[in-house]
């Protein structure tokens, strides 16, 4: 049995890198994966790569396209995850957008995640008021649908929080992800709303990539997602990124330890 | 259950991230207000008629109808709008929209550019700041209104993510207004998108039928048997249909540019070829793969070659009250030509595959029947690219 998203939260703050599958490949996100949770992740992301990913910055774009073109299929994630399942029972969830899941069969879909022991997704454009969409049939399957905040929120946080699921997932800053130098967004405020309204982790994510960064958020969140960085380490090394992941997660991880 | 909001059946929706959730709540109740407004009302009418040049005529077309030998046929004339096209109508409402609800500076999507001059056009008038967003291809492939725009003040960014065309600069403005909403309106160009688009630029382009309507019980003392209107996104068919939609004896019939055929892979006919699925902030039909990446699509009018379509079309088309149909790339071309021809009218290559289908239906109707075809655009942008198509090179 794998581990379940609050399993991911209950060694101290949590470290939730994000990775695209099968960019380079989907043996070497495998690997990525392994390395990662050796290296201190408590948690991973797994995109399923989307040819229109309206909500990322080009790092994430330009990881999807580079996946895509080397032929990765939804049914292709489901094979690696499963393959993943046989070294780890760390906590994973997908990340990918609403099309992808809708289009495979909501059904077929979270039965699969269920298969292969995914118990989570966060899927950007679902808001709220869509998410009866799929919330029922992935729930029947335990992947719990993880909520987004965002600076914009505001009095939403409240409607949004009382009936999430898994962790919180709090959107730093305005636009997509991607690398920003500062994050300005008054985060106290919006993790003050989300604590009156459920006792889930809250995980904040877009834009965090240097261990101070990372600190400073571990310091009134529950966890650090990060993205962008860990992709730009996959286009800059290719097949040889491994070690490079490893070791920028471990700086993360012991920045927020 | 889906959310019954925004819906037209069971398409449509709003499917963005969580941070343009608030602002379409705000822009849904600013609209709500504004159309309502004795002062915004009066303001629009008084903008559509003094400066767009409203009401566009209902012209009859005689030598076309003599030479067709059917139904007689009439053009709506919304080429004859300032700016050159049925886009105006659309970002008169919404320029004018923003600036009540305080914005200072609005963005836009392009294809063929259209929707990008219309809009910046707008913004000049109304003292908006303006960006554009647009495909490199497109931006290449139609360099005058990429100058066009500039001249009208507006920045334009050439969009080099994805394939680089259209639905690429809708993801780009997008994410451009997911990252600043607080002075800034995204004025989407069709009737697709997140609610309440789809509703507010249905509105707005509402305008056409309901001339349209008036004229031609004016003019002919009943009905027309069809409308026939070219369809993308769907702004100006949506337009010239919605207020014939309760007149049941009023055949819509919508013109999806079919490319190279809906048979090959070079098309953009989202009904004959697409498949439900949920994408820019909508669920309705797309042009997809089998695992819902959205394809490529191809059409030799810009302004068509979109992978979607309106959710109100796609609602329309499921439940049989308007009828969609491909109309190839060379069907347009030569109506492109015949109509320059016949009538000294050189409409857009958009507006050329409505004309064309109008040529196959209009014979096998009857004289005491009328046809109006809803002419969104004129065709000067096309001369170019019309004229490589038949092999001669011109220097734009």
């Amino acid at each position: 049995m794998s581990k379940k998203i609050a399993d991911a939260f209950k060694n101290g703050k949590a470290f939730i890198p994000f990775i695209t599958a099968g960019d380079p490949s989907l043996e070497k996100t495998k690997e990525f994966v392994l390395a990662m949770e050796k290296a201190g992740a408590d948690l991973v992301e797994i995109g399923i790569p989307f040819s229109d990913p309206i909500a990322e910055g080009v790092v994430i774009q330009e990881a999807d396209l580079r996946s895509l073109e080397a032929g990765t299929t939804t049914d292709g994630v489901f094979e690696m995850v499963a393959e993943l399942r046989k070294e780890t029972d760390m906590p994973l969830v997908f990340m990918t957008y609403l099309n992808i899941v809708f289009y495979y069969g909501y059904e077929k879909f979270f039965s699969n995640c269920e298969k292969v022991g995914i118990s989570g997704i966060i899927i950007p454009d679902m808001p709220y008021e869509e998410k009866g969409e799929c919330e029922a049939i992935a729930a029947g399957h335990g992947v719990e649908l993880v909520s987004m905040v965002a600076p914009t929120s505001e009095e939403r946080i409240r409607m949004i929080a009382s009936d999430a699921h898994g962790f919180l997932y709090v959107v730093s800053s305005m636009g997509v992800t991607g690398v920003r130098a500062e994050i300005r967004t008054d985060l106290d405020s919006m993790l003050k709303a989300i604590r009156q309204a459920t006792d889930l982790p809250a995980a904040i994510g877009f834009g965090i990539n240097t261990p101070e960064q990372a600190k400073k958020m571990s310091e009134i969140a529950d966890g650090v997602i990060v993205g962008s960085a860990i992709v730009k380490l996959v286009a800059k090394y290719g097949e040889n990124a491994t070690p490079y992941i490893a070791e920028y997660v471990k700086s993360m991880k012991n920045a927020i330890r | 259950m889906t959310n019954p909001k925004g819906r037209f059946g069971e398409f449509g929706g709003q499917y963005v991230p969580e941070t343009l959730m608030n602002e379409l709540i705000h822009l849904e109740q600013a609209y709500e207000h504004y159309k309502n407004d004795p002062e915004f009302v009066a303001e629009l009418d008084d903008l559509m008629k003094n400066y767009a040049g409203r009401p566009s005529l209902l012209y009859e077309a005689k030598k076309m109808t003599a030479d067709l030998g059917g139904a007689k046929i009439y053009l709506k004339r919304e080429d004859l709008n300032h700016t050159g096209a049925h886009k105006i109508n659309n970002c008169l409402g919404q320029v004018l929209l923003a600036k009540k609800m305080g914005k200072t500076r609005v963005i836009a999507e392009t294809g063929a550019g259209q929707h990008g001059v219309a809009t910046a056009t707008v913004a000049a008038l109304l003292d908006m700041e303006c960006e554009i967003f647009m495909g490199e291809l497109d931006c290449q492939r139609q360099k005058l209104n990429v100058y066009r725009m500039e001249l009208l003040g507006a920045k334009v960014h050439h969009v080099k993510s994805g394939s680089m065309v259209l639905k690429d600069a809708v993801n780009e403005a997008m994410r451009e207004w997911a990252g600043r909403v607080e002075d800034t309106h995204y004025v989407l160009g069709s009737v697709m998108g997140p609610h309440p688009f789809p509703t507010i630029v249905r509105d707005f382009q509402a305008v056409i039928s309901k001339e349209a309507r008036e004229q031609i019980l004016e003019k002919e003392g009943k009905l027309p048997a069809a409308v026939i209107a070219c369809v993308g996104g769907g702004s100006n068919a949506i337009g010239a249909f919605y207020h014939f939609i309760p007149d049941k004896e009023v055949r819509l019939i919508g013109c999806e540019a079919a490319g190279r055929g809906v048979d090959t892979s070079e098309t953009a006919a989202t009904i004959a070829t697409g498949k439900m699925g949920v994408f820019h902030g909508m669920k309705s039909l797309f042009c997809q793969n089998e695992y819902g990446q959205i394809d490529k699509v191809y059409s030799i009018s810009a302004g068509l070659d979109y992978p979607g379509i309106g959710p109100e079309h796609a609602y329309l088309n499921s439940i049989g009250r308007a009828q969609y149909v491909p109309v190839t790339d060379d069907e347009a071309v030569d109506a492109f030509e015949y109509l320059s021809r016949t009538e000294g009218i050189i409409p857009a290559v958009e507006s050329a595959h409505a004309v064309a289908y109008a040529r196959k239906l209009a014979p096998a109707m009857s004289r005491d029947q009328s046809i109006i075809i809803c002419l969104s655009g004129r065709g000067d942008k096309d001369v170019a690219s019309i004229a490589k198509y038949r092999g001669v090179e011109i220097d734009e």
